[in-house]
């Protein structure tokens, strides 16, 4: 138990530390930084509406950080949370607009097709992986930007807005869409939607998932040590496959509850910024479910409240996108970071490793 | 057959235009793998490259040179981010890379947004000009690389050269190779592993800074706040190169060329008939392709992303 406090401990300190580089960014462009860190805050909760707003971007960062944080955990680094968002966003869009059905049956049909997006997206850089050897980092990179050029290409010339308009996709039905009338209206017209319970659901499924099943200790073996689980008799190519393809669902089901959601159509020409922040939000949540989805509600409300502060103070929104790296940069010392703070604590005595260490620790 | 060569000749100035920045960043790359860190940060510290380019020309009005150097000196210095989270810090080097590739999206364009409200710098780049003493009118080779080149190119052309010398031929690359293949012996020998392997990452930014302001200065004319995915395709490249400066040289040549066909088919006839959407991917599928060919039996330094732990053998 104490090993996780100190985990946690380095997570809000990576927290901290992004913040204090935020302000120091902030006074550096000559604006105040206390006033900013309010405005940003009051953006993301000052109201019920603001509320439901922030839980509405806050949705799909939850389902990229699991999808990421799953991945890690069969010791797989998946940063094509993008991607597989925007296919699962697209399969999800394509079936909305072409099949008509009723919406009790259409709106499984969509989420199932986000899901099923996704996974195949996730799976190529897993099947990569087992059979070749290839790089996960670098193949998923590359599916990132096959799939921007993909629905680039079909959002164009096969779903456009209209004829003139071609930079957005058509909206999709309201029949298809996650928005729930009740919901909203419980939030004052908020963008929140079913995605975040299907979130929740997702996340409480990978907890039990991890933690209670076989097959949850088989892929963390592999994660843990990998030659290891193959002596024990652990199907490895089958479990990296599989870990990619239940990590590419999840982003899969974040670009339903943002595409079909939060928005009722696609753009071209995006990446969605939600993928990489995926990262940063399982590094963040120690690639644990109820971690990842506090840490996702937070960067939620950094989101939704960026606009707001920079209409308030004329600080560029991109100083949430600064604190996130910054976070991210400190989350990953922090791994060590913590460790280095026993070592310090049970040898007092400095030695020739230990200086260069204690001054390494004091910088960050 | 005549019609086709003469597309190529058009084409062959923007492949070589294009492929260049790539190749020096990959190059950097290689300096900051073969000594044993894992760097993807390479996509950022281009874009820090081509926003501290293009802010100094645009701001002090200095020339496109200095602005160069300066590109090259502040991404080396920002690179030293991710050389202590690896090397001090023994940091996942996936994650830290990552880190740095978001802090110089967001902070870049903050800063941009700050000074010109868009969050777009534009700059006055380099003139294409044809290479003098008659190279042009040289056969095949002449309006290859001798017609329409940039001054960058040959910057760029000479620095791969000097680095097949520097780490094939020169006590510091067989330090270098020596820190990323067995740390722990090149320890035992003497070397200062994390001096040399600050020294590979430091390289990597300058060069990666040059590939992002060689960006800026030829073909785009403007910082944008992204190089498009350029640095990824650069540790590709270096993957696809088999960690060599030749290899690396002939990757990003491909990569070049697949990109130009790729941008201009819209305007060429004989490319028009194939669907955008297989011209677009191309140049990525042939990517995977290409790792798919080489992964299994990859010549990948050996301690290539592990940290160096003087006391583990």
């Amino acid at each position: 138990m104490k090993r996780i406090d100190t985990k946690v401990i380095t997570s809000l300190m990576a927290v901290v530390a992004g913040l204090l580089a935020g302000a120091v960014l902030i006074l550096a462009s000559g604006h105040n930084p206390v006033l900013g860190y309010y405005n940003l805050f009051r953006g993301g909760l000052a109201s019920v509406l603001r509320v439901g707003n922030s839980l509405a971007l806050a949705t799909p960062l939850i389902l990229t950080g699991l999808s990421v944080a799953f991945a890690n955990k069969t010791g797989l680094f998946n940063i094509g949370a993008a991607g597989q968002m925007l296919m699962g966003g697209l399969s999800a869009s394509m079936f909305a607009l072409y099949v008509p059905l009723p919406r009790a049956i259409l709106l499984p049909c969509v989420i199932l097709a986000a899901l099923l997006g996704g996974a195949v997206w996730g799976g190529i850089p897993g099947l990569l992986k087992a059979l070749f050897n290839v790089n996960e980092v670098v193949s998923t990179i590359m599916m990132n930007w096959i799939a921007f050029w993909v629905i680039s290409v079909i959002v164009r010339t096969v779903i456009p807005e209209s004829y003139h308009v071609t930079t957005v996709s058509a909206h999709i039905p309201s029949a298809a869409s996650l928005r729930l009338g009740w919901l909203s209206g419980l939030f004052n017209g908020a963008y929140i939607n079913l995605g975040l319970f299907l979130a929740i659901i997702a996340a409480i499924a990978i907890h039990f998932l991890l933690n209670k099943t076989t097959l949850g200790y088989e892929l963390k073996s592999v994660g843990f040590n990998r030659r290891g689980a193959e002596y024990a008799g652990i199907p490895v190519n089958r479990g990296m496959i599989l870990a990619m393809v239940i990590a590419g669902s999840l982003a899969g089901l974040a670009g339903a509850a943002y595409y079909l959601g939060y928005q009722h159509n696609m753009q071209v020409n995006v990446l969605p910024q939600q993928g990489y922040d995926g990262i940063a939000i399982a590094l963040l949540g120690l690639n644990t479910p109820i971690g990842v989805t506090i840490s996702a509600v937070f960067f939620g409300v950094m989101q939704a409240g960026k606009n707001f502060m920079s209409a308030q103070t004329a600080i560029p929104p991109e100083i949430a996108d600064t604190i996130v790296a910054v976070i991210i940069y400190f989350a990953a010392a922090a791994i060590l970071m913590h460790r280095l703070l026993d070592y310090l604590k049970k040898k007092r005595r400095p030695k020739a490793g230990g200086a260069v260490r204690k001054e390494a620790n004091g910088d960050a | 057959m005549r019609e086709i060569w003469d597309i190529i000749l058009l084409m062959a100035p923007y492949a070589v235009a294009y492929s260049c920045p790539l190749m020096i960043t990959a190059l950097g790359g290689l300096y900051s793998e073969r000594s044993g860190v894992v760097n993807i940060g390479l996509e950022g510290l281009m874009v820090i490259g081509s926003f501290s380019a293009a802010f100094c020309i645009n701001m002090f009005g200095i020339s496109v040179w200095s602005g160069l150097l300066i590109a090259m000196l502040v991404s080396s210095a920002f690179s030293v981010l991710h050389a202590f989270a690896s090397i001090n810090l023994n940091a996942n080097q996936i994650i830290s890379g990552t880190a740095i590739n978001m802090i110089a999206g967001a902070v870049t364009v903050f800063f941009a947004r700050n000074i010109t409200g868009s969050g777009n710098i534009r700059v006055d780049g380099l003139r294409r000009f044809n290479l003098p003493l008659g190279l042009s009118e040289v056969p095949v080779l002449g309006p290859f690389f001798f017609t329409n080149t940039y001054a960058t190119t040959w910057l760029i052309f000479a620095m791969v050269a000097a680095s097949i010398f520097i780490i094939n031929k020169t006590s510091f690359g067989l330090r270098l190779r020596a820190c990323g293949e067995n740390p722990h012996a090149a320890d035992a020998a003497g070397i200062n592993v994390r001096r040399i392997r600050y020294a590979g990452v430091m390289i990597s930014g300058a060069l990666a800074g040059l590939g992002g302001a060689t960006i800026l200065v030829t073909y785009a004319g403007e910082f944008n706040g992204s190089v498009a995915g350029l640095g990824f395709l650069a540790l590709a490249s270096l993957i696809f190169g088999q960690w060599k400066p030749l290899g690396i040289v002939g990757a990003t040549l491909f990569f070049g060329a697949a990109t130009t066909i790729s941008n201009v088919s819209q305007i060429i006839p004989q490319f028009a008939a194939i669907p955008e959407i297989v011209i677009r991917v191309f140049p990525y599928v042939i990517t995977l392709l290409a790792l798919v060919m080489f992964s299994k039996s990859s010549s990948a330094p050996r301690a290539a992303g592990q940290p160096f732990d003087q006391g583990k053998r």
